[in-house]
């Protein structure tokens, strides 16, 4: 099994999804002779053709919009926006044409698309190449949102996303990218949607994430193992559909519940999950739920200070974490 | 035959299809007016444009993107009167959504009707999609997007031309332009006089037609849907027409335009001018039209019995087909 970067792990899941599967295109903005700003998709143009690798039109309503008429025409396109901070441009196409095209039509159409988005902040990315913009689309009944936390989940999920004949929104965190590295199986392998990952098991607290703070909320474990506190970590792997079943019977076993994202916390994905935890689990509960979330200010500020201030850290969730334990 | 490949056959078609349109429409307002069903939207005056450019395509094979203002449009791909009336009243068994959406929200896939949700210009995309796919698949179709003239003013619009035209995408972008949006005229929507004269901006020939004449919208789309066969990307056809109704059962016109306008426009009933002319022309004789007229009773009254008396949805598939596959 070869080791590889986050980063590495998608382009192989993309270039074998493009070998097994005609119908599958990749397009957006640089992705192809550039293979990409963050250079996911490259090599690809070349081994594959700039008809199924090309670059659109800087403009992401159209990419999203032809997308989803290419799909209904046979093919599978995974367009890629460059930025997820770019998205709205698209989220009429995403929301109100993909994900409700087979609702609307009873069934008589589907839109088997993943959008593919970098996303996330401590990049030094400043207000618009830092957003977390995942709990706009797990709003959306229809849409599938799915973010992978390391190498191996990713080149599985994103199997699963194509796989999925509905709307995917596939979000890649941009610290992620080269910073991780694992061993990555060669042949195509698929993570199912919806089946959340427990990595690490652990009695006194439940640390629920997904994307860069699992292993933010794995090094906090360790951290706090050493000081005799055993955390379990919980990743997500997708928010929509979510793992109920994992959250609900890791929170029964150790009755205190810890959320964390980089989103704001105002309305975002915590608020689900604390919510289905008190709606079904709440005698379980030892402890009020703690969200460990980015700050409710609009976005993150682009100076080291401030956007350190903005990041959730492992350092943030080992000292929450610690707190809760001690509740 | 003519080069265009129109027959007096087809003709007779066309005008079949026409008449039977306005008179489901007529039909429509009248159920709306008895309480019996809530929302219509017409194609009433529309009909030459709609008729005319889907006989010039292959109907069934290619793919076409509908607006609300297009009954007749889908009425002449091969919808039936049942059907039409099926969606009126939400009927379980309606092929377009099934009783989920609202009138006027076409689609099937059995037909290459891509389903249409009501935010205006995003079926422009889906078209340069659809062709996308043409192309790379090489499976000789056109798709072709039918839109009103305020829908042009979106974003949308502009960025499904220029990205059609920069992958020469077989596609056509069909504008009725009917001069209002509701109750905005054209002059407040832009300054340009023609909305076909927007194709120069992305480098496509765009092509005004008299849209109350059924063979020259005919012919326009046509050559549209031959250029677009032979790899050399979109056009933009803009048919000028009228609509003689409120935009919709919702609307009163006489807040934004005079009667004396409406009548005025309708001297030129595409539905009544294009039977006068097959008729001078011999291809239509008194006693067909005779004959047509009363087989167009019967499709509408038939229509409108079977869909009255069709089940409506169960309240218990209102959570079905939300997600396919692994997640259905
Ligand atoms: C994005 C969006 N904004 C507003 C509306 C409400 N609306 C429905 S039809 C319409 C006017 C459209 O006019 P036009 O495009 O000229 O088509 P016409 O109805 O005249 O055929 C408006 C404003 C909508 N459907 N979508």
């Amino acid at each position: 099994m070869a080791v590889k970067t986050f980063l590495e792990a998608i382009r192989e899941g993309l270039r074998q999804e493009l070998a097994r599967d005609p119908r599958v295109i990749i397009y957006g903005e640089d992705v192809g002779v550039r293979g990409g700003v963050f250079r996911v998709t490259d090599g690809l143009q070349a081994e594959f053709g700039a008809d199924r690798v090309m670059d659109s039109p800087l403009a992401e309503a159209a990419i999203v919009g032809t997308a989803i008429g290419a799909a209904v025409n046979g093919l599978r396109p995974i367009p890629e926006i460059q930025f997820a901070d770019f998205i709205f441009p698209a989220i009429n196409q995403i929301v109100q044409e993909a994900a409700r095209m087979r609702y609307r039509s009873n069934n008589d159409f589907e839109v088997p698309i993943v959008i593919r988005a970098p996303f996330g902040g401590g990049v030094r990315g400043g207000l618009y190449h830092s957003q977390s913009v995942e709990a706009f689309f797990a709003h959306v009944p229809g849409m599938c949102v799915v973010i992978p936390s390391t190498p191996y989940d990713a080149k599985g999920l994103l199997a699963a996303a194509v796989d999925q004949p509905d709307p995917v929104l596939f979000l890649e965190h941009k610290a992620l990218y080269r910073s991780v590295r694992a061993e990555v199986p060669e042949e195509r392998y698929v993570i199912p949607l919806g089946k959340a990952d427990r990595k690490r098991e652990g009695r006194d607290v439940t640390v629920i994430g997904y994307g860069l703070m699992v292993g933010f909320a794995l090094s906090a474990a360790q951290t706090l193992a050493e000081e005799g506190i055993s955390l379990e970590v919980i990743d997500l792997r997708s928010i929509r559909p979510f793992d109920r079943e994992a959250i609900l019977e890791s929170a029964r076993k150790t009755g205190k519940v810890m959320i964390v994202h980089e989103d704001n916390k105002t309305g975002g994905f915590g608020a689900e999950i604390s919510a289905v935890i008190a709606e079904e689990a709440l005698f379980y509960l030892d402890a009020p739920i703690v969200r460990l979330t980015g700050p409710d200010v609009p976005a993150m500020g682009f100076s080291p200070p401030l956007e350190h201030a903005f990041m959730v850290t492992a350092e943030k969730i080992a000292e929450a974490a610690r707190e809760l334990a001690r509740f | 035959m003519p080069e265009s490949g129109l027959t007096p056959e087809l003709m007779k078609e066309m005008y079949y299809v026409m008449a039977l349109s306005r008179a489901l429409d007529d039909r429509l307002w009248v159920l709306n007016r008895q309480g019996r069903a809530p929302t219509v939207y017409s194609s009433n005056g529309h009909e030459a444009t709609q008729v005319g450019s889907a006989f010039a395509l292959r109907r069934g094979e290619d793919w076409i993107v509908p607006y609300y203002r297009d009954m007749a449009l889908v009425l002449a791909w091969g919808m039936t009167a049942r059907e039409v009336m099926l969606h009126f009243f939400a009927k379980a068994e309606d092929p377009n959504s099934g009783g989920r959406q609202m009138m006027a929200h076409w689609g099937s896939g059995r037909l290459h009707v891509l389903s249409t949700g009501a935010v205006v210009a995003t079926q422009d995309a889906h078209a340069a999609g659809l062709a996308l796919a043409s192309k790379i698949l090489k499976d000789g179709r056109v798709s072709v997007c039918y839109f009103g003239d305020g829908s042009t003013s979106q974003g949308e619009f502009h960025e499904a031309l220029n990205f059609a035209a920069v992958h020469k995408l077989p596609v056509i972008f069909f504008n009725e332009n009917n001069g209002y949006a509701i109750s905005v005229p054209l002059s407040k929507q832009t300054v340009v006089q023609d909305i076909s004269a927007r194709a120069a901006a992305y480098g496509i020939p765009g092509i005004m037609v008299d849209g109350s004449d059924p063979v020259k919208v005919y012919e326009v789309t046509k050559a549209a849907a031959d250029r677009a066969r032979r790899g050399e990307g979109p056009t933009l056809i803009e048919a000028k027409t009228y609509r003689f109704v409120p935009h919709s059962s919702e609307d009163d016109d006489r807040a934004y335009r005079s009667r004396e306008e409406v009548q005025e426009h309708k001297k030129h009933d595409p539905v009544i001018t294009f039977a006068e002319r097959l008729l001078k022309d011999k291809i239509l004789t008194e006693a067909d039209k005779k004959a047509m007229a009363a087989k167009i009773k019967q499709v509408v009254d038939d229509a409108t019995t079977y869909a009255d008396k069709a089940a409506l949805p169960d309240p218990s598939t209102l959570g079905q087909y939300v997600y396919g596959g692994a997640l259905a």
